[in-house]
């Protein structure tokens, strides 16, 4: 059977670079899933994309669908069958229905019923008489932010100018907001002219003469060719940040890298200040010298050749001087406004409305903070440097610099607590506290900027629980679930064995005294523990821990977090040694009966009747104390697996459920202790040993 | 080319396409978007294309005439196209190149930019033209107007002025443009720059100004009650006005701010609505003309 190359294109106005690479992908999943949905075959699906335009390239698509057979259900037998063996009215209504005879009718049985069945040959239609449905593939494309223009009722990305679509050197008729498809496709906007497509097969290179590089990947990887050559040429280094690249690369159709300087007094500026300048405003590349410092030079990937580059390096060089002007101002500005007037600024800055000022959030993470390192009993230097770091850690919130670049929130903190003679740990501590700002930031390194850290993340979580505003599903415009995540990371990293349970009770009690709270203090509570149970199982399947360990930590519930942690990869390393299914049995065993005490009372050792009892009691007081004194996962656990034998031995000899209702009660609390021990380790009970 | 042929040249090549010229509108206001050529007549289904120069006052960007790149007021060029062209972009395209600027020697990209302006409950999408780096151009497709759905859909296209004409001269200092043979931005514009800046920043009477909001909201209610949206909506520029020099002064808290926006933007959705109906009402002669013709 012959084949074709099948190609579609659609022509945009520029679309916004964020969404190239995801519409491109839909784009392809969609017409792929097609042709697997109509069966009918090819061999490879390219993708093209550019600011203007998104493409797909299928090569050596069939002429015709696969003929397929398509089974039908009828009726029961016994219904498809009359009394006298001939085919019922039924059973002839359902093969007319489906353009057969019922010759064609066989049994197959269903759930122990037999019923009238038949096949149905479906004969493969010509592939170009199925092709105009592509059009609902394009108009099926989703996007974070649609639009309408002219009289159009479409929302789309932006105004489509073209269309694409053939197969082979036919053009597939289909229209959309008034384009109708055709052959013609429009090279670079100044360099390119409007041109006929000779077939689908000349794509990529046609477009190329006509200064357009489609292939995203080749694109980029001539950038990053260009780059290289101007730092080899220059004896730079040009340190790429892939997400930059990505972005430029869709923001040009032809890319030329090109370099131009600015003056070297603006590096007197900060180096964060001058690379997000240069970054987040203009999309240029920073320059380092190999020795890593920043150098008066950046790189711009122009839309466009090699001509006149003199003359756009000149322009560039223009607006950024006038964008680091500003910076320079801003810095001055800065640098004359005291840390007190800054803060009391802050009372006219409304966090959020039912939340209040960053004034008076910043006050409770102060309070949260003292509570917490006096717990943690830190040194008392670092407890003073916690006390200053949440007192003015939102200072520079209101400063120039941040207000113009809000991604140097803490940076710029940092620096200006230092020139306005701040300690060093504050200084740091203050930059630190919004760690980990992202998935892939590390956590606070200094006592303080974890303590504080903590403390600014649980007050946000715990007063946006308390008015209600709770991350469901995608929802989580707060990014409650990261700051969670956050929180937690940072108490493994430091080792801090306090109770998360502990931290969201006093964090939601300083929110209860501000008046915040629209639920419950208990309801909240309750929503908050489950919410940093998921945080907590989410980060334990992230490690590789079995489901049902996982389950059995967190029952033990949300105190020590470094010691969950730990005890979860304990289990999950034990799990498959000889062994572990008895221990894990026995210990069970104790959770399981202990459920039966109603109310745990005083062990009466009188009550004893057998040694067995005796000698677990003995056994338990032992590990009770070195749990009391401390002891690591790997220990405790050996410690509970050492129980195994007496466990066993009373079981053997000890009916827990004696008739006697003083020696029963006793048993059970021999139980309920015993099984509160082992719960401190994990909830047994909910591991699966089969 | 100064900034007076700049000027001429963007006439022309606008009248061209059909656009009405129309001279800047006499009321104080913070862009040319909240010129009633714009904010109203993109409302509603009537054809309009128009171009104007706005001088356009931001009274936080005062700085005494000493910045070489920030102005309380600066100018506009707008263009508001109804429904938008299907060849929109190349018609903006041949306008630089009526300025002279030729595409091949320079960096010439649309970049994405979504415009809101929550005060006036609009939205729209669109692109800011990069000219080598330089931000030149804001290009929007209306998408709602004083919170109502714009059907058609207008596109506006916003020149700076200034910004144009310092990479067209070549100037580093905007006060050193020139605006005509002979007369520089600072010839013109110095002393009014220094005095505005110190009205806004030092002389300015917040209460006078307080009191001005309330009267000049009042009235724009009371006009929009009478069914009179242009007399309303000159005092919902007012206000605005006032707000901003308000605001640049400090004398609004952050609390409050947010007051006043809601109660400017409670004003340009009653004034867009009104319009709407009062367009109803005449049965929007423009369409119905417009009709006409096509049927000719």
């Amino acid at each position: 059977m012959s084949k074709r190359n099948l190609l579609l294109e659609i022509g945009l106005e520029e679309l916004p670079a964020r969404f190239i690479n995801d519409s491109i992908n839909q784009l392809a999943d969609k017409v792929g899933a097609w042709f697997s949905n109509k069966k009918i075959e090819y061999s490879e699906l390219k993708m093209y994309s550019t600011p203007r335009r998104l493409a797909v390239l299928v090569t050596d698509v069939a002429e015709r669908q696969e003929d397929s057979h398509e089974e039908a259900k009828g009726p029961a037998k016994k219904i498809a069958l009359a009394a006298d063996g001939t085919w019922s009215k039924a059973a002839q209504g359902f093969t007319r229905g489906q353009g057969m005879t019922v010759e064609d009718i066989y049994f197959k049985e269903i759930n122990g019923v037999e019923y009238a069945h038949v096949k149905k040959f479906i004969e493969g239609q010509d592939t170009a008489n199925l092709l105009p449905e592509m059009q609902s593939m394009i108009t099926g494309l989703t996007f974070p932010k649609n639009m309408r223009w002219a009289n159009e009722e479409l929302r789309y990305v932006r105004p489509i100018k073209w269309l694409i679509a053939m197969f082979g050197n036919d053009v597939i008729p289909f229209s959309i907001t008034g384009v109708e498809t055709g052959n013609q496709t429009r090279g670079h906007r100044f360099l390119g002219t409007e041109f006929v497509l000779s077939s689908p097969d000349n794509y990529e290179e046609e477009l190329l003469n006509q200064y357009i590089i489609a292939d995203a990947d080749k694109r980029k990887k001539a950038i990053q060719t260009q780059l290289e050559n101007i730092e080899q040429e220059n004896d730079w280094v040009i340190p790429v940040d892939e997400e930059l690249l990505d972005e430029v690369t869709n923001l040009v159709e032809y890319p030329t890298a090109l370099y131009g300087r600015f003056e070297e007094e603006f590096l007197e500026i900060p180096e964060e200040v001058l690379i997000t300048s240069m970054k987040e405003h203009q999309r240029y590349f920073p320059v380092k010298s190999k020795d890593g410092e920043l150098l008066p030079y950046f790189v711009t990937v122009r839309n466009g050749d090699h001509q006149h580059l003199e003359k756009v390096s000149r322009g560039n060089e223009k607006v950024l001087r006038a964008r680091l002007a500003d910076a320079a101002f801003f810095y001055k500005e800065d640098q004359k406004l005291a840390i007190d007037d800054a803060l009391a600024k802050l009372k006219n800055i409304v966090y959020h409305e039912d939340i209040g000022t960053v004034a008076e959030k910043s006050s409770r993470v102060r309070m949260l903070a003292n509570l917490i390192s006096e717990r943690l009993e830190l040194d008392k230097e670092t407890q003073t440097a916690v006390d200053r770091t949440a007192e003015i850690s939102k200072f520079d919130l209101v400063t120039q610099m941040v207000y113009e670049f809000p991604e140097l929130q803490g940076i710029m903190g940092e620096k200006y607590a230092m020139q306005k003679g701040e300690t060093p740990a504050v200084a740091k501590a203050i930059n630190e506290h919004y760690m980990p700002r992202n998935a892939e930031d590390g956590t606070a390194d200094s006592d303080a900027g974890a303590v504080v850290a903590i403390s600014e993340k649980l007050d946000t979580i715990c007063s946006f629980f308390a008015i209600g505003v709770i991350p469901s599903g995608s929802q989580d415009p707060y990014a409650l679930r990261r700051q969670a995540t956050g929180i937690v990371q940072t108490l493994v990293n430091k080792k801090w064995s306090i109770s998360l349970e502990l931290l969201i009770g006093l964090s939601l009690n300083l929110i209860t005294e501000a008046g915040i709270l629209k639920r419950t203090n208990e309801e909240t509570f309750q929503d908050l523990s489950h919410f940093f149970g998921l945080r907590m199982k989410h980060l334990l399947q992230e490690q590789g821990i079995r489901y049902d360990l996982i389950d059995a930590t967190l029952g033990s519930g949300l105190r020590d977090i470094p010691g969950l942690l730990d005890k979860a990869r304990v289990l999950q390393e034990k799990k498959d040694e000889d062994g572990f299914k008895e221990s894990i049995e026995a210990l069970s065993r104790v959770l399981n009966i202990a459920s039966k005490a109603e109310v745990v009372g005083d062990i009466n050792e009188d009550l004893f009747e057998n040694e067995q009892e005796k000698l677990l009691y003995r056994k338990f007081l032992d590990a009770a104390k070195q749990e009391e004194e401390g002891i690591a996962a790997e220990a405790f656990y050996q410690l509970l697996e050492s129980l195994k034998g007496e466990i066993n031995n009373y079981f053997e000899h000890t009916m827990v459920m004696a008739d006697k209702l003083d020696v029963r009660e006793n048993r059970l609390n021999q139980m309920a202790m015993l099984a509160s021990l082992i719960t401190k380790f994990a909830k047994v009970n909910d591991i699966n040993v089969k | 080319m100064n900034i007076q042929n700049m000027i001429l040249t963007l006439q022309k090549h606008w009248s061209e396409q059909g656009c009405i010229l129309m001279q800047a509108y006499d009321v104080e206001k913070g862009a040319g978007t909240m010129s009633p050529y714009t904010f109203l007549r993109a409302i509603g289904p009537e054809p309009w294309n128009v171009a104007y120069v706005e001088p356009s006052r931001r009274p936080a960007d005062g700085r005494y005439g000493e910045n070489p790149n920030r102005l309380y007021q600066h100018h506009q060029f707008q263009v508001i196209m109804k429904p938008s062209p299907d060849n929109i972009q190349e018609l903006y395209l041949d306008s630089l190149k009526a300025l002279g600027i030729n595409p091949l020697e320079h960096d010439i990209r649309f970049v994405e930019d979504n415009w809101e302006n929550p005060s006036l409950g609009c939205a729209g999408l669109g692109w800011e033209v990069w000219l080598d780096g330089m931000e030149i151009t804001q290009f929007t497709y209306f998408q709602q107007v004083g919170g109502l759905e714009c059907k058609p859909v207008s596109v506006e296209i916003t020149y700076g002025i200034e910004r144009l004409a310092s990479y067209i001269q070549d100037k580093e200092n905007v006060f050193e443009l020139e605006w005509t043979d002979g007369f520089t931005v600072r010839d013109i514009f110095g002393q009014p720059e220094f005095e505005h800046s110190k009205y806004t920043f030092e002389t300015s009477d917040p209460d006078m100004l307080f009191n001005l909001f309330s009267i000049y909201e009042k009235e724009a209610h009371r006009q929009m009650e009478a069914g009179l949206v242009h007399p309303a909506y000159d005092y919902v520029l007012k206000c605005s006005h006032v707000f901003n020099i308000l605001d640049a002064r400090g004398a609004i808290s952050v609390t409050e701010r947010t007051g006043y926006i809601g109660r400017c933007r409670n004003l340009a959705r009653k004034v867009a609505k009104t319009f709407y109906e009062e367009r109803e009402k005449l049965g929007f002669p423009i369409l119905e003309r417009k009709e006409k013709l096509g049927h000719e």
